[in-house]
């Protein structure tokens, strides 16, 4: 009899709350049981709620059980979990959870699915197929099919990745490069970092395809180094690829040339910027640049460089495989496509939720996440991280695009969406935000740098109950500072969530202390 | 986690397995804190010498960076998240608990334990996360997180 194949995630959420001891377990009741298994450690289905969550092949049919600790496995061997029995982890099969079925799977299609770190799994799920075609059509006409999807910047810009290719394409010079980034550093965000987790060899053709489509021969990873188990999933599937021939000279016959080098972050926040990310890549300190000039004419080393996001380029091969029209055909607006949403903080079912644009936030905190995780109310939503505003539970139903987000003062960022329910206090919110770019400030310009620390200490006063009038106009005029004269995000954008509180839970500062005046 | 004094020889081998190459310093800190565990100022002055760098431009660098510690670590590194997503799940509850429990304050250490923030482990869906000697733990409650370190100090 064949063995029985078992699915336990190597990802690391998963792993955080006990898959690598409960995959030991598994591995242990079958031996008792003198049962033959295979298990293989997939990446995740973004369930994260779920985790640790096994899967078992039943009949070709893949049984979820979810929740699974380690003192349930022999009790699930005992009720026949080898052919998908009954037990009370066992929730049906992996495709009938709503939270699953119901999303629009287009670049995490294969997360979940396949074993990251087996080549034959990945060529068996259409694995190097799009770079393959992209041979064929050539790279203008890879250009224009990424034009044509209107794939914008998942990073958090969402500049349209296809103008930003041609425009290196274009550029003079005979070295060019491809930088990913992977410095996902925005609280609430995990896209990317489930992507490399559990299709890296997806993200290896992506960049691949980037790289022939303006004719750079090599490849840059700069991933955060919080990451360290998607570092070595990562190492292992770039040194997979080239020893299959897909990393190197003349791949696969086609003369094309090209490599990739891994390198990690230092626990730099500003890094995640693309031009401090090319200065930490140069081995200097994460300081930004002045743009222009654009880092698609002078990036890396002053070459030609695209700098993207790994979910954007991640999201290259289906469009390429299936079309721009067919990537256009979902989202809304400018906002085409999907994009990689993260229920994160207090919320019942965390996780990674993909879905066309314009699906609204009540929709993804309700009916995905299932409300709060404490169950009290909704009080305040941060989306799109740490520079990204903090809406009340009323603007619950703005949908989810670029535009409609900018409208009211707030950003869609890399995704994320973190949850707090009433017991939250935005002040302390407030200050954190001015707090965090303290810390994280690089230090250049001087609104961000020496800014974020008067802001915190005005909001002290606020909260102190200090002339509380005086420093709130203090601190307006300190963020209209902020956003007009800062280099970068950091300092432009602090201001955004700050703001909010002060619009929207302005009764969080008078609550601190009673009323001063 | 098991690190070693600073070594010249051991510190060149390193330097040579990325070819000397100045645009890598900021992998071979990494790969210098993973063996002896902090950057001291010998290191620094064999990295500029060999590196082709003024002592300025590597202090620049190790400074900059918060993953590039200048003074020893305790045994065990304790890192608590104290971004967004965690706090919508109290760890600036857990973070007092922790200090309080371990008897150090956050930013701090001695010979057995460094207690630190971290913004962002990328664990968000199962707040509040703790790394604890690079090893990420999510859904971490205070009692939960007495067993982790109680784990820890089990197996010295």
């Amino acid at each position: 009899m064949a063995a029985t194949r078992v699915f336990v995630p190597r990802e690391t959420a998963a792993i955080s709350v006990g898959a690598n001891e409960v995959a030991v377990e598994i591995a242990k009741q079958a031996k008792a049981a003198g049962a033959s298994i295979e298990l293989i450690r997939n990446g995740s289905w973004g369930a994260s709620w779920l985790e640790p969550l096994v899967e078992v092949v039943v009949d070709g049919q893949r049984i979820a059980y979810g929740n699974v600790e380690t003192a349930d496995v022999a009790g699930m061997f005992a009720k026949d979990f080898l052919t998908g029995g009954d037990h009370e982890r066992r929730i049906g099969p992996i495709m009938s959870i709503p939270y699953l079925m119901n999303q629009d799977r287009w670049t995490f299609w294969r997360c979940g699915l396949i074993d990251p770190l087996s080549m034959d799994d990945f060529r068996a799920h259409q694995g190097f197929r799009a770079l393959e075609k992209a041979f064929d059509i050539g790279a203008d006409a890879v250009i224009e099919t990424v034009k044509a999807s209107g794939l914008r910047g998942r990073g958090g810009a969402g500049f349209p990745a296809g103008i930003k290719w041609q425009t290196v394409a274009d550029a003079e010079g005979k070295q060019k490069y491809v930088a990913c980034n992977a410095d996902e550093g925005d609280s609430g965000t995990f896209s990317d970092r489930i992507l490399m987790e559990g299709d890296p060899l997806g993200l290896i053709e992506s960049m691949m395809i980037a790289g022939f489509a303006v004719g750079a021969s090599r490849g840059f990873i700069y991933l955060r180094s919080e990451y360290p188990l998607t570092y070595s999933i990562l190492m292992r599937a770039i040194a997979m690829a080239r020893d299959a021939g897909w990393l190197g000279n003349d791949i696969q016959g086609s003369g094309f040339d090209f490599d990739i080098e891994l390198h990690l972050g230092a626990g730099s926040y500003v890094c995640g910027e693309e031009t401090a990310m090319l200065e930490s890549l140069e081995g200097k300190p994460g300081i930004v640049r002045y743009k222009p000039p654009l880092p698609a004419i002078s990036g890396l080393f002053g070459k030609p460089t695209v700098v993207n996001n790994v979910v954007t380029l991640a999201s290259v091969p289906n469009i390429v495989n299936l079309g721009g029209e067919k990537y256009a055909s979902f989202g809304v607006n400018r906002s085409t496509g999907t994009l990689a949403f993260q229920l994160a903080g207090n919320i019942k079912r965390g996780g990674l939720v993909e879905k066309g644009f314009g699906v609204t936030l009540r929709e993804l905190i309700d009916d995905w996440g299932g409300g709060t995780a404490s169950g009290r109310p909704v009080k305040a939503v941060q989306v799109g991280g740490p520079l990204g505003a903090y809406l009340p539970a009323e603007q619950l139903d703005t949908p989810l695009d670029y535009e409609a987000f900018i409208d009211i003062g707030a950003m869609l960022g890399h995704g994320g969406i973190v949850v707090f329910d009433d017991a939250a206090d935005m002040a302390q919110q407030a200050r954190f935000a001015m707090e965090f770019c303290a810390i994280e400030s690089c230090g250049k310009c001087t609104p961000c740098r020496i800014g974020s620390t008067r802001g915190v200490e005005l909001i002290d006063r606020m909260l102190a109950g200090v002339d509380r009038e005086d420093n709130y106009e203090l601190l307006v005029e300190l963020c209209d500072t902020m956003e007009d004269a800062s280099l970068c995000a950091m300092g432009g954008m602090t201001p955004f969530p700050v703001r909010s509180v002060l619009k929207y839970f302005a009764e969080d500062f008078s609550s601190a202390v009673g009323a001063d005046e | 986690m098991t690190t070693e004094a600073f070594d010249k020889r051991l510190a060149a081998e390193i330097i040579a397995g990325f070819d000397a190459r100045p645009e890598m310093l900021v992998q071979i800190l990494h790969a210098f804190i993973e063996r002896f565990g902090w950057i001291n100022a010998d290191a620094i002055r064999q990295l500029a010498e060999e590196l082709n760098l003024s002592r300025a431009d590597v202090h620049g660098v190790v400074s900059y960076y918060h993953d590039f510690r200048t003074s020893p670590p305790g045994q065990h590194v304790i890192r608590i998240c104290q971004a967004e997503a965690c706090q919508a799940m109290g760890s600036r509850e857990l973070s007092a608990h922790a200090e309080g429990s371990l008897g150090i304050e956050m930013h701090s250490s001695n010979a057995d334990l460094t207690l630190e923030p971290v913004y962002c482990l990328g664990n968000c869906a199962c707040s509040p996360a703790v790394m604890v000697d690079g090893k990420t733990y999510g859904r971490v409650s205070p009692k939960r997180f007495d067993e982790i370190l109680g784990g820890l100090r089990g197996a010295n």
